[in-house]
């Protein structure tokens, strides 16, 4: 029973997308599941206090210590809201569009790899199949909107999705000369793996850049940053967040196309569009950023270097237990604040002890190279320099909510269609035709010194 | 009911296709006339997309021209029925029936 | 990658086919209707996928239900009007298309029983792992002018459909 169960948890099983590795499918959909729940309720609380600093005011601070519980008790509160639906609106449209826009914000996170073996299959066609079912979620919003039966989600839903259509464009362009520079090598100090295999599928993206010694973002330079910088632009007019967030605002359009939705599925919306924005973020770090790679996995290789970068998971949930420490400290005496101390005590112990758990992991698999246990400390720490990199691009997010303005409508589409669509049109020529004439390149410079 | 051979999916493809005959046949609303004749369009491209399984891979090329082909005609048809739709009022084959009026 | 439970999913997959064509011909709302092409067309990408067919499978989604399926959303919401739902859904001749689809039935039976002999017996070996490049092989190869001229239908179609939907030219 347990060589069964070991069969199932090393060696061939773990490779995603092969027949046998349903366990681990299974297991990995359950904890994206969860992951992605417990990840949109942290950034709700950490989008309102950061928002809150960033704007000279401290946030919510009442509900738990520093406001920690206060997306439980909005989830409460829109559990136990009342369900309305407006009248002569057409019940069943009504009830699947949210439905909609969850189904294609989470299939997306079937193809994104966490690490090199853990992700929950491994398409031949998986970048396109992320912005194929990506494309899906403007169905929901359409009929989020028209199922309301009310002019300012039609106007919203209307401006919404023809917003989304529109950077999808620009989106899929910047995506395709980045699976361009999977086949191309590069040049100079970049050129080890000569005339790479293109690949569409995004765990074999990582390893191009891995065998290619460079992220995308840096490769061809400037045409790999300008292509990325293309994917994070239209990424944020695709989840609709600021600073395109003009057809869900509240103060243009009274909430846009989900304006009569109310309790559960608005929560369901929220659910959706952060659930959407994590999936855009993992694939622009997967195919820009190395995926899980750790930072210089060919520059500084080696057992030791591999030790040391393994470390910083343990030391990331420390430091956030210290801080976590700190505000334990500084928190006032008064017994008015005695259950919010204690709480922030209890949570900071409890981020320490993760950390000391991550650092015990690797110390403990030193010895023993090539068992199981070292092969989760190695998946561990893949998943953690992913989830390190995602962090960025959802702090990234917050940033822009509180900085920039909001874009007009007619600004938006000229935005997106005048100016993102020929940059990345050219940026694909670009990478294409340099990726054509290196090796030509090569050929006459070795010509010329031979 | 064992294996599933290409007949199958050609069953299905046709079934496909007289359903969208009956649908650009029987009905008034101009919307569900243009719907029907794209699944008749998919129809077509899953007998290609069988029939490539038996003689190479020209088939799904092909049928990845008839989805842009579908993509276009779509677009006109829609923007064909809009013009109408600003000048007459009205979705209704039935009444859509002059050529100048 | 051997397949599992193929006659179980080929037959899920049709039948959510066919019974999303039944839905697009019979609902009275055009809406409920394009919610049943988008259904349907879903499934097809199914069969696609076990059709070895997985390019084809993902141009289907991104373009079919994700692009013009938009569009036909966008045309239904705005030409709906209250009346039209009030009307017959049928038109007057209706019992004459019934009989020459029912016909095309009979053809169709009647090809497939005579021509079910003449298919090759075995089925050819596609690996599954390079179809893009295989396609993008063809496409670029044999097919690079009707890729060219498929571009220019393209240009052709948003054209027109600029020119037609403007108010004012």
């Amino acid at each position: 029973m347990l060589s069964y169960l070991q069969s199932y948890l090393g060696g061939d099983a773990l490779t995603p997308g092969q027949a046998g590795n349903q366990l681990w499918a299974l297991i990995y959909i359950l904890v994206i599941f969860a992951g992605v729940s417990v990840v949109v309720m942290a950034m709700n609380w950490i989008e309102r206090k950061a928002l809150a600093h960033m704007q000279v005011r401290l946030g919510p601070m009442r509900v738990g210590p520093h406001g920690l519980l206060q997306p439980i008790a909005d989830a409460l509160k829109l559990m136990l809201k009342e369900d309305i639906i407006p009248a002569r609106a057409d019940s069943f449209v009504f009830w699947i569009a949210p439905l909609i826009g969850l189904l294609s914000a989470f299939t997306v996170y079937i193809v994104i790899p966490f690490g090199p073996t853990q992700a929950v299959t491994d398409m031949n066609i998986g970048i396109l199949f992320m912005l194929g079912v990506s494309s899906l979620s403007v169905l929901g919003v359409v009929m989020a909107g028209w199922a309301s039966n009310s002019n300012y989600p039609l106007i919203g839903a209307l401006r919404s999705s023809a917003q989304m259509v529109s950077y999808e464009v620009a989106m899929g362009l910047a995506v395709v000369s980045a699976v361009l520079m999977t086949s191309v090598g590069g040049i100079g100090m970049y050129d080890v793996a000569g005339d790479g295999i293109g690949t569409l599928s995004m765990i074999g993206i990582v390893q191009a850049q891995q065998a290619q010694h460079v992220w995308f973002l840096f490769k061809f330079f400037p045409l790999g940053l300008i292509a990325f910088f293309i994917f994070a632009v239209a990424m944020i007019a695709e989840t609709n967040r600021a600073p395109f967030d003009l057809p869900e605002a509240e103060s243009e359009l009274t909430a846009g196309f989900h304006t009569e939705y109310s309790g559960l599925r608005w929560s369901l919306f929220m659910l959706a569009e952060y659930a959407a924005m994590v999936a855009v973020s993992s694939i622009a770090v997967t195919l820009w950023l190395g995926g899980w790679l750790r930072p210089f996995p060919n520059a500084l290789a080696g057992p030791t270097w591999d030790f040391i970068f393994s470390l910083f998971p343990g030391l990331t949930f420390l430091a956030l237990g210290a801080i976590g420490m700190f505000g334990f400290v500084r928190m006032p005496a008064h017994p008015f604040f005695r259950v919010q101390k204690l709480g922030l005590g209890g949570f900071a112990a409890v981020l320490a002890l993760i950390g000391v758990l991550l650092l015990a992991i690797p110390f403990a698999a030193r010895g023993h190279e090539g068992t199981i246990l070292a092969g989760f400390a190695a998946g561990l720490s893949a998943v953690y320099w992913f989830i390190a990199k995602v962090a960025v691009f959802m702090y990234l997010y917050i940033w822009y909510r509180a900085t920039f303005p909001r874009y007009r409508f007619d600004q938006l589409m000229s935005v997106g269609w005048k100016v993102l669509l020929p940059i990345a049109l050219a940026v694909l020529i670009a990478t294409a035709a340099v990726g054509v004439l290196i090796p030509v390149i090569q050929v006459w410079f070795k010509g010329r010194a031979g | 009911m064992g294996e599933i051979t290409v007949l199958h999916y050609l069953v299905v493809a046709a079934a496909l296709f007289i359903l969208g005959v009956i649908g650009v046949l029987t009905r008034r609303n101009v919307v569900i006339i243009l719907m029907s004749i794209e699944l008749i369009l998919n129809a077509v491209n899953l007998n290609l997309v069988a029939f490539s399984r038996l003689y190479g891979l020209h088939g799904q090329v092909f049928s990845i021209f008839v989805i842009t082909d579908a993509a276009a005609e779509a677009a006109v048809g829609l923007g064909i029925l809009i013009a109408f739709f600003r000048n007459k009022e009205t979705i209704n084959v039935d009444e859509i029936d002059l050529l100048k009026w | 990658m051997t397949p599992i439970a193929t006659p179980f999913f080929f037959y899920l997959l049709a039948g959510t086919m066919i019974i999303g064509g039944v839905l697009v011909i019979t609902r009275r709302n055009a809406v409920h209707s394009a919610l049943a092409l988008i259904v349907a067309l879903l499934a097809q990408a199914g069969m696609y996928l076990m059709l070895y067919a997985p390019f084809v499978a993902a141009v289907q989604i991104i373009l079919y239900a994700g692009g013009i399926m938009v569009l036909f959303l966008f045309v239904i919401m705005l030409v709906n009007l209250e009346r039209a739902q009030k009307e017959r859904q049928f038109n007057r001749i209706w019992p004459v298309g019934l009989l020459s689809a029912f016909a095309l039935g009979l053809l169709f039976v009647g090809v497939y029983s005579k021509g079910k002999t003449l298919l090759p017996s075995e089925m050819m070996q596609i690996p599954e792992s390079s179809n893009t490049q295989e396609i993008a092989r063809y496409l670029y190869g044999n097919y690079m002018f009707a890729f060219e001229i498929a571009s220019l239908l393209l240009l052709v179609a948003i054209i027109g459909a600029v020119v037609m939907a403007k108010k004012r030219i």
